[in-house]
């Protein structure tokens, strides 16, 4: 009866930027709503601008929430509205439900490839050299060559940052996924290899909540598809500059 | 409580406070009716224009978790050194009450006792000062600085004092061969290790850091800030790092307080803090540092 129950539903949810020094607002993501279920990703589309990146900041509460309710239905059986959590609430959401993986890398300086996307295995209480083993196996599944591995990501180029990124993603084994352009700076080829990653996730019963680059991920990818508009303020000084 | 039943903590060891902080007030001077009114961040100073007393800190409320690492941040004169300070009795504060956590029963810091005090200083707390004198003996060698902790927790023995000198040396990667060396002929960095080593000495389950890295070299300063970011993952020591160098924050704090003349004026999760400021001073803080 409850197994169609959403893992994460938003209601209304709303991103405002206020900047002091500037005495301005400025509106993200407007009366979002959507569902994202177990074994299923929902894709979230829309133009520049629109918030899309809002929303999964805010679940993740890397952004405070304007307005609007985030329902999480943790592994426990609890509902909990992520915008009014608590602190150490949310951060062990993080350690042991929610993982969220940007176009962006940022993770402790001076440390390996490998130490890294095993991290997120040690924290879950996996052994040592057992982690070390899955992160090489990771690793050598995204087709990072192995000669990087003892090194730390920092001097890597784009795409291989963004495997790394992936990698601890996945290594993290969350209940619900959060992926912003996971493939925005990767060839075709290993795009396709993120593409398999995600539909055994999907199989393995993960929830994804994602933005993707290119159009035709979201159609292969997407059992929901979640359309943002731009803010009424956004799309009048576009249209004015266009 | 809220926060009860709702998560079941994933290795059961960090949703457990380990101190709480409430009210928390440290003043220097006479003190007058009109002192809290006249000063704190929106009032943009933290002297009192009558009396001329200085509102070091101001009804400070938090909590720390076992395990975890909360960052206070703000520029000098915020009061951000005097909570720690206040905390490892090197100041007596007026007003506030901190509980710290011992085996799970609550004991009210600041209605200790001298002798009490002395002994959570000495064993359950350890502190890491930006100057190295305030933290070591300089008189006595390195080795003797270990020494003397584990001497006043009653290690009885002068080899097994030996042996955890060099054992904790060795973790701070000081060289071995210079413990009998006095802390004058090391450099900062090599003074910051003998002191961390030196706060270790007890496996002290809280542990506070004030600005340990100010005015280290860049590479020094990313030294110690991996070894204890190494320390707090391998003995789940929970730690308070007082800093003006949002880095320091970034890398080693799960949540952050932002300090302006005596008072919190934001605090969050630290990515939050730094990408989704809300407050006036935080915004120009996080501003700046770009």
């Amino acid at each position: 009866m409850e197994t169609n129950q959403p893992i994460l539903r938003l209601e209304g949810f709303e991103k405002t930027f206020y900047l002091h020094a500037q005495g301005k607002s400025i509106p993200s993501a407007q009366q979002v709503n959507l569902e994202v279920f177990s074994g299923q990703l929902t894709a979230l589309v829309g133009p520049t601008g629109s918030g899309k990146s809002s929303v999964l900041k805010g679940i993740y509460r890397t952004y405070l929430s304007s307005a609007g309710e985030i329902w999480y239905h943790t592994k426990a059986g609890e509902q909990i509205d992520i915008a009014q959590a608590q602190e150490h609430q949310v951060l062990e959401l993080r350690k042991s439900e929610i993982g969220f993986v940007t176009q962006f890398l940022h993770v402790p300086p001076r440390r390996t490839t490998l130490q890294l996307v095993a991290e997120p295995m040690i924290k879950r209480g996996v052994g040592h050299e057992e982690a070390n083993q899955q992160a090489g196996a990771l690793l050598d599944s995204l087709q990072l060559p192995q000669r990087l591995w003892e090194l730390p990501p920092s001097t890597f180029s784009g795409g291989e940052k963004q495997r790394v990124n992936l990698a601890r993603g996945f290594a993290a084994q969350p209940r619900l996924l959060l992926l912003d352009e996971p493939t925005a700076s990767l060839d075709p080829a290993t795009s396709e290899l993120v593409v398999q990653h995600i539909l055994k996730l999907k199989d393995a019963g993960t929830a994804l909540l994602a933005i993707f680059h290119h159009p035709e991920l979201v159609e292969r990818l997407g059992d929901v598809i979640v359309r943002l508009e731009p803010p009424k303020e956004t799309q009048s000084t576009q249209g004015k500059s266009r | 409580m809220l926060r009860l039943g709702l998560l079941q903590p994933s290795d059961g060891d960090n949703l457990n406070p380990i101190l709480q902080v409430k009210g928390l007030s440290k003043i220097y001077g006479p003190g007058c009716p009109s002192c809290f009114e006249l000063t704190g961040p929106e009032k943009d100073t933290n002297l009192c224009p009558i009396c001329g007393t200085v509102i070091s800190v101001r009804g400070i409320d938090f909590d720390l978790y076992e395990g975890e690492i909360l960052g206070i941040i703000g520029e000098s004169g915020s009061g951000k050194s005097t909570v720690v300070k206040s905390l490892f009795f090197d100041e007596t504060p007026e007003q506030g009450t901190a509980d710290y956590y011992e085996h799970g029963v609550p004991v009210s810091l600041f209605e200790q006792n001298a002798a009490a005090k002395r002994r959570l200083r000495n064993q359950s707390f350890g502190m890491v000062y930006q100057n190295p004198h305030l933290g070591l003996n300089f008189d006595i060698s390195a080795g003797g600085n270990i020494a003397e902790r584990l001497l006043v927790n009653g290690t009885p023995n002068y080899g097994k004092i030996r042996a955890r000198g060099i054992e904790l040396l060795k973790r701070t990667e000081v060289l071995i061969e210079r413990m009998d060396e006095k802390p004058s002929s090391f450099s900062g960095g090599m003074q910051q290790r003998v002191q961390i080593a030196k706060a270790l000495a007890t496996n002290p389950p809280l542990l506070f850091l004030d600005e340990v890295t100010t005015g280290l070299d860049l590479s020094v300063q990313a030294a110690i800030l991996d070894l204890i970011l190494e320390i707090q993952e391998e003995q789940k020591t929970a730690m308070i790092a007082v800093t003006h160098d949002l880095g320091v924050i970034r890398l080693l704090a799960n949540r952050t307080l932002v300090m302006k003349y005596g008072q919190i004026v934001e605090s969050g999760l630290t990515d939050q803090i730094l990408e989704d400021p809300q407050q006036e001073y935080t915004q120009k803080l996080i501003a700046s540092a770009l």
